[in-house]
């Protein structure tokens, strides 16, 4: 680790436990994200991939444990100081999350026009320059109804980069792409991470497309860390856990059959 | 808390208690949801232009749906009273008739069930599909509230429009209680509006009604935002909320009338 | 948009103005520049708080307050006057009708001959109670029986 810590970690999680009911989302977790990377979250559907973003932007507060954004302590700040940190994290949800009603260039201005007190001409100019990054300003007057997925995505990260925040999270941006819209995707969260000088946490299943563009990797079941490095280090794992998630092993650690009685048992039964 | 298995006798009992717990749960979280909507408004008088486009979700789409029913009753009070009074030889007391009821009563619950059912399914399932596609959580992470942006507005236009709506509502049914006792049975034009002036009073009948139509209109708006905003985020859990919206809105809406009605006969016996 | 919610909010202030003007009784409620009569009334029937004070039928005012004068036991009706309508001579009677037969109740004045008008806080000499309608079908019963 460098001599600074505090300047080279962005974001710095300790002793992260989240339980929703009676069961155990995370378990004493430690996770670092460090600035100008990117990092990947993978594990299994169902593992609270999405809970741990929601964790770090503070919509949800952990039972135990800190997590430190830029030296704050995240689940501590007033709604105001929250508000401001917020402003420089983006976030792209899976869904785009784009607001319905609005065209492609109002979702776009919309953070611009909430916090800043730009002319209009400067918000025009912003807002294109923000849509030619992604590929589409021609698609600046549809309506988010008219955009296909990974278009609606792309919109979203226009978005998410229009306040120009010193990172963005985003949750499962490659499921249900088409290969097309997969490589698009993949080849802009690399060039905005490289040209915006951005800090980039992917939570994603996908491992190809995530181990293509990640500089480290955490693998996370069942509420705990499995393994972690970067994509070449995981390719070697000793971990069989690891394994099995990485190359896509119909057996393994984790068994083909749901637990079950003996089949001759429950076929015979009567 | 003591659990009790299942398959005990006690079973229904445990049923009752754990519904009535999750109705009061809920109902907590619905007045924690209204504090915070209410906090959230003072915020929002800087921003007319959000108001402006509740409004007209809100009130311009609810206007046509409003005139035609206001008519109908009104037609409807017209014929009714009509026959009824005629048998007393008072039908010149017609207006009377049509201006009581649809002012005290028929303008303001009406309305604000025709409201429930425009407005507030609408409120809800944009709500609930605003949740559904994280547009919620995209609006705080854009570190805007969406409590002040986008649910204070709608229950300022809600109370806003209402009243307008219950007005509407009672001066179309008045003219149609007019076409139909005066054009059609009648009675005279002089009579219909003299007798009407004569005994709705200003204060007792126009203002009680007009304290209900807010009030009914406050109460509509607050259970369809917080449906809206409670619907569990899916499109089958959209549908339920919009239909628990309706159910809730109107059946809330009933009851306070009566509460209402009995407390402002009460203060002005 | 703006034109719409413009017409809408319009349209239902001409509702509210309507309901104010034409139904209710807002336009003829007189704003409290009249002056006030008392009358005494052995009975007030049904008599209320804000009914019709007539002349010749013309609506000249309303019963503004009603309270019981426990020295004479009588009723005591305070009626606004408008103020218009100044000119009712000191020996008016006021009476207690009813609107056809079962209508609401109202006091009627029926002005006499003295020169002298009523004016703010005088009170009316001649009244006629209330037609109880138990009270009449009595009486009827009664004279019909001992015919």
């Amino acid at each position: 680790m460098s001599a600074s810590p505090a300047s080279d970690i962005l974001i710095r999680v300790r002793g992260l436990t989240f339980r929703r009911g009676e069961r155990v989302i995370f378990e004493n977790i430690d996770l670092d994200f460090r600035r100008g990377r990117i990092t990947a979250i993978m594990g299994p559907s169902g593992t609270g991939k999405t809970t741990l973003l929601k964790l770090i932007s503070a919509q949800l507060i952990p039972e135990a444990g800190t997590i430190e954004v830029d030296g704050q302590n995240i689940h501590t700040l007033s709604q105001t100081d929250l508000f401001e940190l917020r402003k420089r994290m983006g976030m792209l949800f899976q869904s785009g999350a784009l607001l319905t009603d609005l065209t492609v260039f109002e979702n776009v201005a919309y953070p611009l026009r909430e916090h800043t007190q730009l002319s209009e001409r400067m918000i025009r100019y912003l807002v294109l320059a923000k849509l030619q990054a992604v590929g589409l300003r021609g698609a600046a007057q549809l309506l988010p109804a008219e955009l296909s997925g990974g278009m609606a995505r792309r919109v979203a990260l226009a978005r998410a980069i229009a306040l120009d925040p010193m990172m963005i999270m985003y949750d499962e941006p490659f499921s249900g792409q088409d290969p097309i819209s997969m490589g698009v995707l993949i080849k802009l969260i690399h060039a905005m991470n490289d040209n915006l000088g951005l800090t980039s946490i992917i939570v994603s299943h996908d491992v190809k497309e995530t181990s293509s563009i990640a500089d480290h990797i955490y693998v996370i079941s069942d509420g705990r860390i499995m393994d972690q490095g970067s994509p070449a280090e995981l390719d070697r794992t000793a971990s069989e856990w690891a394994q099995q998630f990485l190359k896509g092993l119909p057996d393994g650690p984790v068994r083909f059959h749901y637990p079950a009685r003996d089949y001759a048992e429950d076929l015979f039964e009567n | 808390m003591q659990t009790v298995t299942a398959g005990s006798w006690l079973d229904p009992l445990v049923h009752a208690g754990r519904r009535a717990f999750s109705f009061l749960e809920r109902t907590g979280r619905a007045g924690l949801f209204l504090l915070r909507v209410l906090q959230s408004i003072p915020s929002v008088l800087l921003r007319p232009g959000l108001i402006m486009q509740q409004l007209f979700s809100v009130g311009v789409l609810t206007i046509v749906i409003v005139l035609v029913a206001g008519a109908f009753v009104g037609l409807v009070l017209g014929l009714q009273g009509y026959n009824v009074l005629v048998r007393f030889n008072a039908e010149a007391s017609l207006g009377t008739f049509v201006g009581l009821t649809l002012v005290r009563e028929l303008g303001p619950v009406v309305t604000a069930l025709l409201f429930a059912g425009r407005a507030g399914s609408a409120l809800t399932a944009e709500l609930g599909l605003m949740k559904a596609t994280e547009q919620f959580s995209g609006l705080e992470m854009m570190a805007v509230d969406p409590y002040k942006r986008v649910l204070a507005p709608r229950m300022l236009a809600g109370f806003i429009s209402m009243p307008l709506l219950a007005g509407i509502f009672s001066a179309v049914g008045v003219l149609g209680g007019y076409f139909i006792g005066v054009g059609l049975l009648g009675v005279d034009a002089g009579a219909y509006w003299a007798q009407m002036q004569n005994s709705v009073d200003f204060y007792e009948d126009l203002m009680t009604g007009f304290w209900k139509s807010l009030a009914f209109g406050f109460a509509a708006t607050w259970v369809a935002l917080f449906e809206g905003y409670d619907a569990e985020p899916t499109a089958e859990g959209v549908g339920r909320a919009t239909t628990r919206s309706v159910v809730s809105a109107s059946l809330l809406v009933l009851g306070l009338n009566f509460v209402l009605t009995a407390l402002l006969l009460e203060t002005n016996p | 948009m703006e034109a719409w919610v413009g017409l809408f909010v319009a349209a239902g202030c001409v509702a509210l103005f309507m309901l104010a003007m034409k139904v209710s009784n807002l336009s003829t409620i007189s704003a409290g520049d009249g002056y006030e009569i008392i009358a005494r009334f052995g009975n007030i029937g049904g008599l209320a708080v804000r009914s019709p004070v007539r002349a010749s039928g013309v609506l000249v005012g309303r019963v503004s307050d009603i309270s019981y004068d426990t020295r004479s036991f009588e009723a005591m009706v305070t009626m606004s006057i408008e103020k218009q309508f100044n000119q009712f001579p000191t020996d008016t009677t006021a009476s207690i009708f009813t609107a056809g037969l079962l209508g609401e109740q109202y006091v009627s004045l029926t002005p006499g001959a003295e020169e002298e008008v009523m004016k703010q806080g005088d009170t009316i000499m001649f009244s006629d109670s209330a037609m109880v309608l138990e009270r009449i079908i009595g009486k009827i019963v009664t004279d019909k029986l001992s015919e």
